[in-house]
């Protein structure tokens, strides 16, 4: 079963601390609106690095 | 087309964009947001020296001027910096929604376009130039130019499209979570900095002044050694110290702290400021060198469009430039700062009683490192072989 990256946008900051980790451009922030696209491959690291905790990994 | 396009209108890119038009360049500075300047991302903290280099002090944005810093070693162990003498301020808290945006004027004033709610979407290379593609107010758009300034932030886009620089791992990156809170009871002429491995994983906590009573308490943390998110030890920082007082504006963001990156350019691109990770791996400051980055870049843009060469071979000339200025800071202080990740709370405490009660007239990492070396004579070979 393959992951994937959600976000809670109730604890979303928009901070982008995300979208610099990601190594395979699959975060990025419109402005407060973050989007999740499908390179994400569910590595994770965009949840450790979250100040907020918004981040977890889904099964899809 | 333009001579030069500028990424992101923070103070890099405003500096940058400023710096081009001021020397007759036909500049345009994008910036995603709708306003420049929010949500903020910093505690606003910076030398007074850092900032007179390059920009005229003006009260509008200034929050509070500080004399000095005290750190708190893991047992409270208390270590103080400070200029004793009145009115030899050294440091300033900024209100960086105005000041951002005050940065931004001067540069359209100066003759550059200014368009907000614009992102850099990709670049193509095409004849020795960039082809642009931009989402402007929701619409695609393209537009060509000879360069390319890449000041975008810790998201760094350009730098990682362009293959300057290569993306931030869990250690190389600081998690922060700050919380602007009223009625803060603390002196208000320091900046204050508390160490320890379970308060702050491989990073620390701050208060900063923020005048009135009100004062920006943060934490960052090392998600590498962090066990939990930057608002969890954020909530536990304040609990632990008791610290009274109403939240009243919540700021997240990452500060890299990867030291020196070999290079900030490639042919037509120059990276400034955390787009570059300019930001110091120790302090995690990054404002003062975003402001150097982004007038020498405008500089070496200016001297590159007059040549007509915008090969990474002449843009380099930018390299020397920030390399010399700061660069080398950032090398160092990577160094120190990943033997200070290494010691545990204990030989911190020692340290810190080591050093305490010293008269320090500089808030510099170098004057701390200083005393340090002075009181603990078995650390100096250390540290030199650390340096070499
Ligand atoms: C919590 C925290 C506390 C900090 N405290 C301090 C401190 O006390 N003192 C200090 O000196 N430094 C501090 N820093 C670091 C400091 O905030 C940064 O070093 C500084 O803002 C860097 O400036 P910059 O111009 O390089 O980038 P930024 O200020 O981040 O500006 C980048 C801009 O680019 C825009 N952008 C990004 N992507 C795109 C795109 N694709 N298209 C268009 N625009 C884009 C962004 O919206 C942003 O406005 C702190 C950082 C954090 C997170």
């Amino acid at each position: 079963m393959a992951r994937k990256a959600v976000v809670n946008r109730g604890k979303c900051a928009y901070c982008g601390a995300c979208v610099a980790v990601c190594d395979f451009f699959a975060l990025e922030l419109v402005e407060t609106y973050l989007e999740i696209n499908e390179n994400c491959n569910g590595c994770s690291i965009c949840v450790k690095v979250c100040p907020m905790g918004a981040l977890s990994l889904v099964e899809v | 087309m333009f001579d030069v396009i500028v990424v992101g209108a923070g103070p890099a890119g405003s500096m940058a964009a400023k710096t081009c038009a001021e020397n007759g360049l036909k500049v345009l500075l994008i910036e995603k947001r709708q306003e420049i300047g929010t949500p903020v991302r910093c505690a606003e903290g910076i030398s007074k020296q850092g900032l007179k280099r390059f920009v005229e002090i003006d009260r509008k944005w200034i929050a509070a001027e500080v004399i000095g810093a005290k750190i708190y070693a893991p047992d409270g162990t208390e270590i103080t910096m400070a200029e004793e003498m009145a009115g030899n301020e050294v440091g300033f808290v900024l209100e960086r929604k105005i000041f951002d945006r005050h940065l931004a004027r001067l540069a359209a004033k100066a003759g550059a376009e200014v368009i907000v709610k614009t992102a850099f979407i990709s670049f193509e290379r095409r004849d020795g130039r960039l082809k642009v593609k931009m989402r402007r107010m929701g619409e695609e758009w393209e537009v060509e130019t000879k360069i390319l300034i890449g000041a975008d932030g810790v998201e760094s886009k350009v730098g990682r499209m362009a293959g300057i620089i290569r993306t931030l791992r869990k250690s190389e990156i600081e998690s922060c979570a700050q919380y602007l809170m009223s009625n803060v009871e603390i002196d208000e002429n320091y900046t204050y900095f508390y160490l320890g491995n379970e308060l702050a994983p491989g990073g620390y906590a701050w208060i900063f002044p923020k005048g009135n009573k009100c004062a920006n308490v943060g934490i960052g943390v090392l998600p590498s050694k962090a066990k939990a998110n930057a608002k969890y030890y954020l909530d536990k920082f304040i609990e632990k110290f008791g610290i009274e007082g109403k939240i009243v504006e919540l700021v997240c963001g990452a500060v890299p702290v990867y030291g020196e990156i070999e290079t900030a350019v490639s042919d037509n691109i120059m990276l400034a400021g955390d787009a570059a990770y300019h930001s110091d791996p120790i302090t995690g400051g990054g404002i003062a060198n975003a402001l150097c980055a982004g007038y020498y870049a405008g500089k070496v843009a200016y001297e590159a469009v007059k040549k007509n060469d915008f090969s990474a071979g002449f843009l380099r000339k930018y390299d020397e430039l920030w390399k010399s200025d700061f660069g080398w800071k950032l090398r160092r202080n990577k160094k120190l700062q990943e033997f200070f990740l290494k010691l545990d709370d204990q030989t911190l405490n020692s340290l810190a009683k080591s050093i305490s009660g010293r008269n320090i007239k500089e808030m510099s990492v170098q004057a701390i490192i200083v005393e340090l070396l002075k009181s603990n004579p078995h650390l100096v070979d250390l540290i030199k072989n650390l340096l070499i």
